[in-house]
């Protein structure tokens, strides 16, 4: 089994879009989505949830009020601001390090399992699917990426490919969803901030040894830019593997909850969406 | 006041919109929080002339005085300390410079050094301010503190916020006097727009949407905000002109009197729900 990674450094190049699109034309395969701040793929891809299971990957700490001495101490201690003057906890900033609970005198504070949220084990026409959604504001986010890609791989059996899409950024988020890739593929766009974006991600994903491809969307909204980008991936060694031009009506495909794959007008795009996936074959064997 | 722009889904235009407001808002300072991936500053252009490290406090382990008790593993709620055969493994870059294993050492092997995890850069006049976290590193927030730390506390600060909801934009927006959420007219848009509502409302904050790409396809942004009485502050349209002046640096606002006007509207609109 071949597991790809689909990312991107910045935000709303498409990432989401090409596996969903993938997801349709790609057969015997497993599917997670690991953007768990804002999952995506759930929307576009027509599933039915077999499991929903909370998951708690980090700790928050309580203070019992009616053991309090209000000796401060723990206000002294917290890194994190997280404990106010007159000793209470706000949960939103509290990471769970546990550092108020060694140095109460009277035990008044303990440690106790916070939702970081939940996993959804899904059904996709008989293909295994697994995503996630954050708790608003909450902390482990890495960890519940972890999490949905463990759970899709313990339901794995004959499968040829496993797809996840990634989060933007370079983060912790990040790290843990391309943790154990085949190969990652960065989809970006032909913008500066593509490109600058694009330089850090591959960067991180070199630095964890891992495979890197790069699709570029949106190609010919700036061919210079799409030039420089062509020059960097050259120099970096890292193959290019498709090129989907500036397309209004992916939009609106989007707004009717179609990929690309489902819609007659766009065809070309279509196109582009197979020989993207021929050329990851080829690039991963 | 302090603008903070956030986004749920990335790449809807949380930075074109940040960086118009502070390009419209004279003497304001423009603070890019997204450290994975700032680009404020491709469209601002300010020169970088001013940099400070941003440190964490790593713990590093005295072996003359460690026993080997592993009190230091047992208080460490982050796994970044494992002690085999009475030798203590530190994994940094898990480390959240909590400080509970020094506290918990009873012999006092334990001491911490600072390490570098990023970095901020700003110009002389101190009007732009970017952190930017170093590759590799997990951990946003040490960064984002240190930024805040620095921001101007009297005058007009917008912030751009990293995508998602996670601690990081907790650790953004949480003392902002308002915050702009910004959105795209798709089901993506929509879906994402409700958990940074469902964010902002936790932390009591004060809020209204931009659409961006804004188009007549698609009115399901204007319906839900609507529907729940959320104030639409404006709408950009979609636009390949748009997309292109991006694509090269260029904001709305830097080619067009339309968007600039637009924004100073939008300005306003702020700082009367402000007050």
């Amino acid at each position: 089994m071949k597991q790809f990674v689909f990312i991107s450094g910045k935000g709303g190049t498409g990432k989401s879009t090409v596996v969903a699109s993938l997801a349709k034309y790609v057969s015997n395969k497993a599917l997670a989505d690991a953007d768990v701040d804002a999952p995506n793929l759930h929307i576009l891809l027509e599933h039915e949830v077999v499991e929903k299971t909370p998951f708690q990957g980090a700790k928050i700490a309580k203070i019992d009020q009616s053991k309090c001495i209000h000796c401060h101490k723990g206000y002294e201690v917290c890194r994190f601001d997280a404990i106010s003057k007159d000793d209470v906890i706000n949960p939103l900033k509290c990471e769970g390090c546990g550092a108020c609970l060694l140095v109460c005198p009277v035990n008044a504070i303990t440690l106790h399992e916070e939702l970081t949220g939940h996993v959804y084990q899904s059904n996709l026409n008989g293909e295994h699917f697994t995503h996630a959604l954050l708790a608003i504001g909450a902390e482990g986010s890495g960890k519940l990426v972890t999490e949905v890609k463990k759970k899709v791989k313990e339901l794995i059996n004959k499968e040829d490919y496993l797809l996840v899409d990634g989060s933007p950024g370079i983060g912790c988020v990040v790290i843990a969803s391309i943790t154990g890739a085949d190969a990652c593929v960065i989809v970006t766009e032909a913008t500066k901030s593509g490109l600058s974006d694009l330089k850090r991600v591959q960067q991180v994903a070199d630095h964890f040894g891992i495979k890197t491809l790069v699709c570029i969307n949106k190609y010919d909204l700036n061919n210079d830019v799409t030039k420089r980008i062509e020059e960097y991936c050259k120099s970096q060694n890292v193959a290019i593997i498709g090129k989907i031009p500036f397309e209004p009506l992916i939009m609106k495909a989007l707004q009717q909850l179609k990929t690309p794959m489902e819609d007659d007008r766009l065809e070309h795009i279509k196109n582009e969406i197979i020989s993207l996936w021929d050329n990851l074959i080829k690039e991963t064997k | 006041m302090k603008i903070a722009v956030l986004s749920g889904k990335g790449g809807t235009g949380k930075t074109t919109i940040s960086a118009s407001l502070a390009y419209s808002l004279r003497n304001s300072q423009y603070v890019d929080c997204d450290v994975e991936e700032p680009n404020g500053n491709i469209f601002l252009k300010a020169s970088l002339t001013e940099r400070e490290v941003v440190t964490v406090l790593n713990p590093v382990v005295n072996d003359d005085l460690c026993t080997g008790c592993g009190a230091c593993q047992q208080a460490c709620q982050f796994n970044a300390i494992v002690v085999i055969n009475k030798k203590v493994m530190i994994f940094d870059n898990i480390c959240h410079s909590c400080g509970a294993c020094k506290i918990a050492c009873p012999t006092g092997a334990i001491s911490e050094v600072p390490r570098e995890i990023g970095v901020i850069e700003s110009n002389s006049s101190n009007t732009f301010m970017q952190g930017k976290l170093n590759l590799n590193e997990p951990l946003t927030v040490p960064v984002i503190l240190q930024l805040k730390r620095k921001m101007n506390k009297h005058g007009n600060v917008i912030i751009d916020s990293a995508p998602g909801a996670s601690c990081t934009v907790v650790s953004t927006i949480e003392d902002s006097d308002y915050c702009v959420l910004v959105t795209e007219p798709t089901p993506f848009g929509l879906h994402d727009l409700k958990i940074a509502i469902d964010l902002v409302k936790q932390l009591k904050l004060p809020f209204g949407v931009v659409i961006n790409k804004a188009m007549d396809s698609d009115k399901s942004i204007q319906s839900f905000c609507k529907k729940e009485n959320i104030d639409v502050l404006m709408e950009l349209p979609y636009s390949k002109e748009i997309a292109q002046n991006y694509s090269k640096g260029i904001l709305p606002v830097q080619y067009s009197k339309h968007y600039k006007d637009e924004f100073i509207k939008l300005l306003a609109t702020i700082k009367e729900r402000i007050i």
